[in-house]
């Protein structure tokens, strides 16, 4: 397809790039919550581009990343269980737990396997009646139908060795902790593109107009950011705080209605812890009553499993912008792709990953080993 | 993980009630499903797909209009780009500062 190549643009982008830079009269603040947004700005060196024109704080926009640590070691002791297939997408294997991680359950003869869609672990299901076929629903909204799905479809078709170990989370409430914190400086939103694919933007005007911050719903090539950055600038600029779209090849103001209508059905809003940052007031998904058939923390009796983060990750300081990843001491040394600290150096869309493996914020000044 | 991938669809079928559909993306096929946009969209459409699902229809129309007009926006800027890079270097690892 032409245009998705078109996007990729450098003098388009690099139209935007001076455009921005003559029209902030000042350095503004913003955030992206979309780790795929982080890992193109920080991958092709937007920011410097940019030269102090916007400043981007990198907001907890990984799933893999803002996963709470018990999650996890629910997820290894499923994986350990003899009985179980644990099925995952590819890039949870390597998120720590409190002892180990997938990966290591699966060296030591824990069956897991990697899965491109939650469909997929359903129709593993479907082969092995005798076993019992976990899947690891993890994600944001843009997840969230597919999940849904897959649990729908079990119930629809009868398949009783199926369930899923939920730790779903939704933007908009990780957006307004960050506007609520005493100490918040970001002054617009990127909203991410695919979120809003699904759930259009209507929870976001209500939080546009009560903190008085202008959101871009922004797509994710380099020249979409771009755009996106342009719009918030020029509402900024201009004192107004509206909700706009970048990403109308997209996104409709009402999302895509039976996704949403199918999440609603099979989910229901609950609190949830997010790593590193702590539990914030309804951010979750877990599964509505009627399905609780297919809660793998019921049927292994999981529910109660609690635990504390390790102390020298210093995540929820990144994920909440307070700190850019380069900035922590352990950041390179200590905590590197091979042997990370916290999740956000393993998902490829953890900020702390984009930084290191863009290789620009390797050696910082004034670090001590 | 919210990556989403631009596909054509190429064929529509049900499974046991559910559509589904191969989707083309730049010659890799695989069967996705159509759930989401039943009604929407036939073999020819391109749609955003996300772990097997499709999640919307692609309107191209508005994806070339939205290009179009931003290639109208930096033509003008591509002078002023040719100075600022004349007057300082940009180098992607030149000036670092944490």
């Amino acid at each position: 397809m032409k245009y998705l190549s078109e996007y990729r643009d450098p003098s388009v982008a690099r139209g935007l790039i001076a455009r921005i830079r003559r029209e902030a009269t000042r350095p503004w603040v913003m955030m992206e919550v979309c780790g795929g947004q982080t890992h193109t700005i920080v991958k092709q060196g937007l920011l410097e581009l940019l030269d102090g024109a916007v400043e981007m704080i990198h907001g907890p926009g990984c799933p893999v990343c803002v996963t709470p640590l018990e999650q996890i070691d629910k997820a290894l002791r499923l994986a350990a269980d003899p009985r179980v297939i644990f099925t995952s997408f590819g890039d949870m294997l390597r998120v720590p737990g409190s002892e180990c991680d997938l990966l290591q359950i699966r060296a030591r003869g824990g069956e897991v396997r990697v899965v491109y869609s939650p469909l997929d672990a359903l129709q593993i299901a479907r082969r092995h009646p005798d076993r019992q076929v976990v899947f690891f629903a993890v994600g944001f909204e843009t997840t969230a139908p597919a999940n849904a799905m897959a649990v729908w479809r079990a119930r629809e078709l009868g398949i009783g060795n199926f369930s899923v170990l939920v730790s779903h989370v939704t933007v908009p409430p990780a957006m307004t902790a960050i506007l609520e914190s005493p100490d918040n400086r970001v002054q617009a939103f990127l909203a991410a593109g695919h979120v809003c694919t699904v759930m259009g933007w209507t929870e976001y005007e209500p939080i546009a107009e009560r903190y008085r911050v202008p959101i871009v719903v922004t797509g994710f090539e380099p020249v979409d950011i771009l755009e996106g950055m342009l719009m918030a600038v020029r509402q900024l600029e201009g004192g107004r705080h509206a909700v706009e779209n970048q990403y109308a090849r997209s996104v409709r103001r009402e999302g895509t209605v039976p996704a949403r209508d199918l999440v609603a059905r099979v989910f229901r809003l609950v609190d949830r812890k997010w790593r590193g940052i702590g539990e914030i007031p309804l951010s979750g998904l877990g599964l509505r009553e009627e399905f609780a058939d297919f809660d793998a923390e019921y049927r292994f009796g999981l529910a109660a499993l609690e635990v504390e983060e390790p102390a020298e990750c210093r995540a929820g300081d990144v994920l909440r912008g307070r700190l850019k990843p380069h900035e922590c001491p352990a950041f390179g040394l200590r905590c590197t792709p091979e042997r990370p600290l916290g999740a956000p150096m393993v998902s490829s869309e953890g900020a702390c990953a984009a930084y290191y493996t863009c290789g620009r914020f390797r050696h910082p000044a004034g670090v001590e080993g | 993980m919210c990556l989403g991938i631009p596909g054509r669809i190429v064929e529509t079928h049900a499974d046991a009630g559910l559509l589904m559909g191969t989707v083309d993306f730049g010659g890799v096929r695989r069967e996705v499903c159509l759930a989401y946009l039943d009604g929407q969209v036939e073999p020819g459409d391109y749609a955003i797909v996300h772990v097997g699902f499709a999640i919307s229809k692609v309107d191209e129309a508005e994806a070339r209009r939205t290009f179009e007009a931003l290639r109208e926006l930096s033509q003008l800027d591509e002078l002023d780009w040719m100075r600022e890079v004349a007057e300082r270097s940009l180098s992607p690892g030149g000036g670092e500062s944490p």
